[in-house]
């Protein structure tokens, strides 16, 4: 389709570049938005990490200059710390571990960014997502990306038929390399800019620190999951994740000289529950609030590929919707299955794994 | 198009142009002895004395400076540092809390780094500074204040202040008194003599004159320490060569402005009102911010002629103003700062608009190119504008009302 009124989110990198870039040539009237979300602007960027600085501003207005399009800051800083920051330390707080990029997807990028768009008169919001977005009659087919390394389906999926049918992805079916190379030969200055990692909000990469900024001291015991015993104290489950080895402050080496693991983390005592790597394994995986798509829920169980966490974690298995929400029996057992991310069912396929639903992690077995 | 944003920035004068083009190949630096510095200096003192000439100054008072911002960081740090070393104990500056970013943060630097303390002036509804306010605020202790400092026209809602009276109180208690003059110079009767004023800050680009080029009126016996050292230009109070050719087109500028002055304000009022006249037609609930303009304050209007400041209410402003760019007007929603963030306008909050509100405000600022057709532009384009732009504004009340069931599901799953 062509001819339509794309709203381009441009963050100053390659990608969300790149993506305007083809929105344009594809014939679309585009206008450039940079979302303002910290709410601290004016710090510069050092290194590669963080986004929504001066800097990054900048470069996405250089960007709109050279494609001779509309560009303007809108400012959501509000909005994503009430909904992305705020919600990222009570998950933690509650002893989840939350995905700060899907949340952004879900309720700014595609939400309110996409709802001020329609209202305005455009027809779509363009990103530069690695995703692989069709219409097949009508509904909304998600599929992994072309470039498997940078593939972000996984953050997508759990975005609603009504959003994806207002989405583009134009870097899709490409290829970061390809990506790079075609925004140097598009005169692109941020063409080598180093890609953005880790989470925006915490530059410094430091999200115990962050947390604990937040959070303060909140500590408790760490206990041997098989034995009960106390293996020593820590300041907060906030510190922790499901299937951490490392950071744990104990001194006692278990009795079989095995690693430990972070295995459970119970907030309301303080409780962190460490033990062996075997006793990660989760056969089980139950989600709440599951999220299909394509508009079509799974009719009884479906044999399909899950993945867990942003990035690896991918195993076989059989999904069931019940309830309301949505039961995952693994074929192969995975380790490090935290509650609070999001279990994403694909079905194989040689054109991309399609995703067919998403839910939050809420227990796993 | 339809430029309505002459507050930013308004089109070059062509005798300024000329003037400019013309002094732009001759050689000399004004501080040189030889013919070519002798050349380049008389071009400069004859423009000093055009600028002190209309603006009722004396020639030795004209500082010519890189602009609007230097010449208020000039008046402000300047004076409060040399009043502070004069007297210890002169501490407290006295500021409007409607001034612009150039004068509040040169302030606020100075609180927070040269041990100043600063009183900020209230305002009433229209963003006006009362003699009153100004004298219970010095009342407090007549001997710790280093300056006040108060616009005489304001950049937002354009509200014109009575500068006379303010600096008559200030110098009852010998305090001198800065005025950033900035949008008055050319659209209002601005006498520095008459003013009473110990300092007033102009600059070239809002008058028709070139950018980078402006003026701090500095009055003689008023002590005032130097932002940049160096060479000693300007009575030792601003260092650097002078810039010859903007100096000349600033001069010729503000003696063509000042001259129109008179039949230009009676002019863009006109077409002022009508736009106001215009927007309220369509959109009955708007509201027009700043003073009426229906009253005089000194010599001239009480507010200036060429601005129409509005809020759309449930509207935000970066949506009007993009979807009016759409349509080719261009206008503001106030200032930005450095990252382009449209932030609730300090001006607005200090006049008691809550901050939502203040969100939804528009400037439309006339100058000398303005027209009748400009004015039907926006009266046609900005009814399904603000229609647009309100429905745009409930979508995200809409989401927000969502979010909150949201968070009820979420925490019933916790428990």
């Amino acid at each position: 389709m062509t001819g339509m009124r794309v709203l381009a989110a441009m963050s100053g990198g390659v990608d969300s570049s790149v993506a305007a870039a083809r929105a344009v040539e594809a014939g679309h009237d585009v206008v450039g938005v940079h979302l303002a979300l910290s709410a601290k602007p004016g710090t510069l960027r050092t290194g590669a990490r963080g986004c929504c600085t001066v800097e990054d501003a900048r470069d996405a207005r250089r960007a709109a200059d050279l494609l001779g399009i509309p560009f303007y800051v809108w400012d959501f800083a509000e909005r994503f710390t009430e909904d992305v920051v705020e919600d990222f330390v009570a998950e933690y707080a509650a002893g989840r571990t939350p995905n700060p990029c899907l949340r952004c997807n879900e309720k700014i990028k595609f939400a309110a960014l996409l709802d001020k768009a329609l209202a305005l008169g455009f027809d779509a919001v363009c990103t530069g997502h690695y995703a692989r977005l069709s219409l097949v009659d009508g509904r909304p087919e998600l599929r992994r990306s072309a470039d498997e390394a940078k593939d972000q389906s996984y953050v997508l999926a759990s975005l609603t038929p009504e959003q994806l049918t207002h989405a583009l992805f134009p870097l899709g079916d490409s290829v970061k390399t390809a990506v790079r190379a075609e925004a140097a030969r598009r005169g692109l200055a941020v063409a080598d800019k180093p890609d953005s990692h880790d989470i925006c909000f915490i530059p410094d990469g430091d999200t115990r620190g962050f947390l604990a900024g937040r959070l303060g001291e909140r500590s408790g015991e760490l206990i041997d999951d098989a034995t009960g015993q106390v293996l020593g104290r820590h300041s907060g489950v906030h510190g922790f994740t499901v299937g951490q080895r490392h950071g744990l402050g104990i001194s006692t080496p278990a009795p079989d000289g095995r690693p430990r693991y972070v295995l459970a983390l119970e907030p309301v005592s303080g409780t962190v529950r460490v033990g062996s790597a075997d006793r990660l394994r989760v056969t089980e995986i139950t989600g709440e609030r599951p999220v299909w798509p394509s508009g079509v829920p799974l009719a009884g169980p479906v044999e399909c590929v899950v993945q867990v966490r942003a990035h690896g974690g991918t195993a076989p298995a059989v999904a069931e919707a019940v309830d309301g929400g949505l039961t995952v029996r693994l074929r192969k057992p995975l380790r490090g299955v935290a509650p609070g991310q999001a279990v994403v069912l694909y079905r194989p396929d040689p054109a991309g794994d399609l995703v067919l639903g998403s839910a939050t992690i809420s227990a796993t077995a | 198009m339809t430029y309505l944003d002459h507050a930013a920035t308004t089109p070059m004068l062509p005798d300024a142009v000329a003037a400019m083009t013309e002094a732009l190949p001759s050689l000399g630096n004004a501080s040189s002895l030889h013919t070519s510095g002798r050349r380049a200096r008389r071009a400069v003192e004859e423009a000093r004395e055009e600028i002190a000439a209309v603006l009722g100054a004396r020639p030795s008072e004209v500082v010519f400076t890189a602009g609007g911002t230097e010449s208020d960081n000039l008046a402000v740090k300047g004076i409060y540092w040399a009043r502070r070393d004069a007297d210890p104990a002169r501490r407290r500056i006295l500021a409007s809390a409607v001034e612009h970013h150039a004068v509040l943060d040169a302030v606020e630097w100075l609180v927070e780094h040269a041990g100043a303390e600063v009183t900020w002036l209230e305002v009433d509804e229209f963003g006006r500074v009362h003699a009153d306010t100004l004298a219970a605020a010095i009342a407090e202790d007549p001997n710790d204040v280093a300056l006040a400092t108060v616009m005489w026209a304001n950049n937002e809602v354009g509200t014109v202040n009575p500068v006379r009276e303010l600096a008559e109180v200030a110098a009852a208690h010998g305090i001198p008194l800065h005025t950033d003059a900035v949008q008055a110079v050319g659209a209002l009767p601005v006498n520095f003599g008459r003013s009473g004023a110990a300092a007033l800050t102009l600059t070239g680009h809002k008058l028709g004159g070139p950018y980078g080029a402006g003026v701090l009126l500095l009055g003689r016996d008023v002590p005032c320490a130097p932002l940049l050292h160096g060479g000693g230009q300007e009575r030792d109070v601003r260092s650097g060569t002078l810039d010859v050719p903007a100096i000349i087109g600033l001069a010729t500028a503000l003696r063509v402005a000042v001259a129109d002055q008179p039949r230009r304000a009676a002019e863009l009022a006109a077409l002022r009102d009508d736009l106001v006249a215009a927007v309220r037609r369509v959109v009955p609930d708007v509201v027009l911010n700043g003073d009426p303009g229906q009253s005089d304050v000194d010599d001239g209007p009480s507010r200036l002629p060429g601005n129409a400041h509005f809020t759309f209410p449930g509207c935000e402003g970066d949506s009007l103003l993009m979807l009016l760019d759409a349509r080719g007007i261009e206008c503001s929603t106030g200032s930005a700062c450095t990252a382009g963030v449209a932030q609730p306008s300090h001006v607005l909050l200090a006049m008691g608009v809550d901050r939502t509100t203040a969100k939804g405000s528009l400037r439309f600022s006339l100058g000398h190119t303005s027209t009748a057709a400009d004015v039907t532009a926006v009266a046609e384009a900005i009814g399904p504008v603000v229609e647009r732009a309100r429905r745009a504004g409930l979508a995200g009340l809409r989401r927000a009302g969502e979010e909150t069931t949201g968070v009820a599901v979420g925490s019933r799953g916790h428990a």
